[in-house]
């Protein structure tokens, strides 16, 4: 006999659509009205604080950092700062995923390449990626290029292992198979194995944006001119919360829409993974 | 009896002779050669020898059932004969040439991921095409491809699955597929294991006679290796037991072929009804007795003649003979 219906807990909870909107809003509606209370209050206390700045002042301080020409720079630095990151962040995921793509596959298929790569691989990606930053900035400079190797470091090995342990759990039946059919090694690898580890390796860089942003935005803090980890270290001198928390906000927005097309993306090309 | 029993120049042998006593095979004979293979594994914990002595051949167009309980070594048997692993003694020759790594001369059913689940059922049919042309090859061959790769789904009765991925097919029509998908390659042999083991009842019955309709219509060699004998005596004309069992000694010991008969008769149709035939119920028994049930036949004394061949009951008689 079925029991009264359960809208949030129990293991057989099954709210209504409207409810389970509601319910993943939730946390998030509670946050905004908590940090409204703790500014209202602190700004009662203290008119001219800069530590919980109001949603109007945060407001007003995206506005002109988005739409207000920086005088000294010539751009909008809301822009210049989220284009300067992305492309850093785009280029330093883009390169570790075809390395760690690469690496993994072949070191799962061809024994050769695993007992050169694997320990190597799996030693590199036990070092901290951010102690290497001054190695980095020291031999790299203080351009975008130490910035993209620094994310590249971070990523490669993490996709890499990720990648490789996925190519072993593909079945043996199925390698036999294709070469039973007529696929030379390299055909195995790359039109074979490489499909098979597509979704895989979508749902590794989308587990690696984390790390990346960590990655960029301490580059960016240390040593840099523009970017949203640079603004936000460098506003960080003036205690203006009301640029850094909406910047923080910012970068949580494009991080999740990020992971959101990601997702979209693995779900329209990969429809036969379930 | 079988030509292939007696061809030795001696009459029927106990199953011991099957292994040992195999008689000469003469060039060409038979497709698939397995002469004198032994297996043996080496690990932390010794050695473990799956078989010493393995000899037998397909013969072109041959539907043969190799079938022998849970760790008699068929499926290891089927591994040396891929190419998969090498065997410890011995040749395996398939036309006359040593088997080496997988090729397009074996085609395989395997019983699980016997399709890329990656590609529609259309594409897994013709990715054995698809390998074999580069780029602007397949572009320029792909409609003719496409037709042949269409009448194979036709055959199949798959052609209103053709665009389906194989997660949104039922697992008979999986295995039709995958079964299209070795035959259109064409290999010389195609090796099934236990390709219709995950099925139910039902479904098992129409993929045996899918099976069984192909086989007639092409004649395409096929090494069947089953554990179900109800399975194999409908589908095989010829039969071949793997056991590890010895009825003469009534010991447990390394893997031999205790069996190796051609059972097809006219009685067998295409039909699920010929497995109501006496004749079909009496085979099982008999292989079950001499390869699969070490337990009924504890006592030598107590083994029932009625269920042995002439080719078995040699065997039977020494040991009795032999006390």
């Amino acid at each position: 006999m079925f029991k009264r219906k359960q809208y949030l807990f129990g293991i057989h909870a099954d709210p209504p659509t409207l409810i389970a909107w509601c319910y993943r809003i939730a946390p998030f509606v509670a946050i905004i009205v908590l940090y409204h209370f703790i500014s209202s209050a602190y700004l009662a206390e203290n008119p001219d604080g800069k530590v919980f700045p109001s949603f109007a002042m945060m407001g007003e301080r995206m506005w002109e950092m988005a739409f207000m020409r920086d005088i000294r720079a010539g751009s909008f630095p809301l822009w210049a700062d989220t284009m300067a990151s992305l492309r850093r962040l785009g280029a330093g995921i883009l390169l570790a995923a075809l390395a760690g793509l690469f690496l993994g596959l072949n070191m799962a298929l061809f024994p050769g390449m695993r007992l050169i790569a694997l320990p190597f691989v799996t030693s590199l990606s036990i070092i901290p990626a951010l102690a290497l930053l001054p190695i980095l900035l020291i031999v790299f400079g203080f351009g975008d290029l130490a910035k993209v190797v620094l994310i590249f470091l971070g990523l490669t090995f993490y996709i890499a292992r990720d990648i490789y342990s996925t190519t072993l759990e593909i079945p043996k039946e199925l390698l036999v198979k294709a070469q039973t059919l007529g696929a030379s090694e390299v055909a195995l690898a790359y039109r074979i194995v490489l499909p098979l580890t597509m979704p895989r390796l979508i749902e590794a860089v989308r587990q690696s944006l984390g790390p990346a942003w960590l990655f960029l935005i301490a580059s960016e803090g240390i040593a840099s001119t523009e970017g949203l980890g640079y603004r936000i270290f460098l506003q960080r001198r003036y205690l203006d919360m009301a640029t850094i928390i909406p910047y923080v906000a910012w970068i949580t927005s494009l991080a999740f829409l990020f992971d959101r097309c990601l997702a979209y993306m693995s779900k329209q090309m990969y429809p036969w993974k379930r | 009896m079988d030509d292939r029993v007696r061809d030795s120049g001696r009459p029927a042998h106990s199953s011991n002779m099957v292994a040992h006593n195999t008689p000469p095979l003469n060039e060409h004979e038979g497709l698939l050669e397995i002469r004198d293979v032994a297996k043996t594994y080496s690990g932390s914990g010794g050695e473990k020898v799956v078989f010493e002595s393995i000899n037998f051949r397909v013969s072109r167009g041959e539907l043969v059932a190799l079938v022998g309980p849970s760790g008699s070594g068929k499926s290891t048997l089927l591994r040396l004969i891929l190419g998969q692993e090498r065997p410890s003694r011995g040749e395996l020759l398939l036309d006359g040439e040593s088997l080496g790594y997988p090729d397009i001369r074996r085609g395989i059913v395997p019983q699980h991921y016997g399709l890329f689940p990656h590609l529609t059922v259309i594409e897994n049919i013709i990715l054995g095409d698809r390998l074999d042309c580069g780029w602007l090859d397949w572009r320029k061959n792909y409609r003719r491809l496409r037709e042949r790769a269409d009448e194979f789904l036709e055959a199949a009765d798959l052609a209103a699955h053709r665009d389906r991925y194989p997660y949104q097919l039922s697992g008979g029509e999986q295995q039709r597929a995958a079964v299209m998908q070795a035959l259109l390659k064409d290999p010389a042999i195609v090796l099934m294991d236990e390709p219709f083991g995950a099925l139910d009842p039902g479904t098992r019955e129409r993929m045996q006679v899918f099976l069984l309709k192909l086989w007639e219509e092409r004649k395409k060699t096929i090494l069947f290796v089953t554990h179900d004998l109800e399975e194999a005596v409908f589908l095989a004309p010829r039969i071949i037991a793997l056991s590890p069992y010895n009825w003469q000694t009534n010991t447990i010991g390394t893997s031999r072929i205790v069996y190796d008969k051609t059972v097809r008769d006219r009685w067998r149709a295409l039909s699920t009804e010929s497995k109501k035939d006496p004749r079909f119920t009496e085979t099982i028994e008999q292989i079950r007795d001499i390869a699969f049930e070490p337990d009924r036949k504890r006592q030598v004394g107590d083994f029932d003649d009625r269920h042995l061949s002439e080719f078995d009951t040699a065997g039977a008689e020494e040991t009795r003979g032999g006390g």
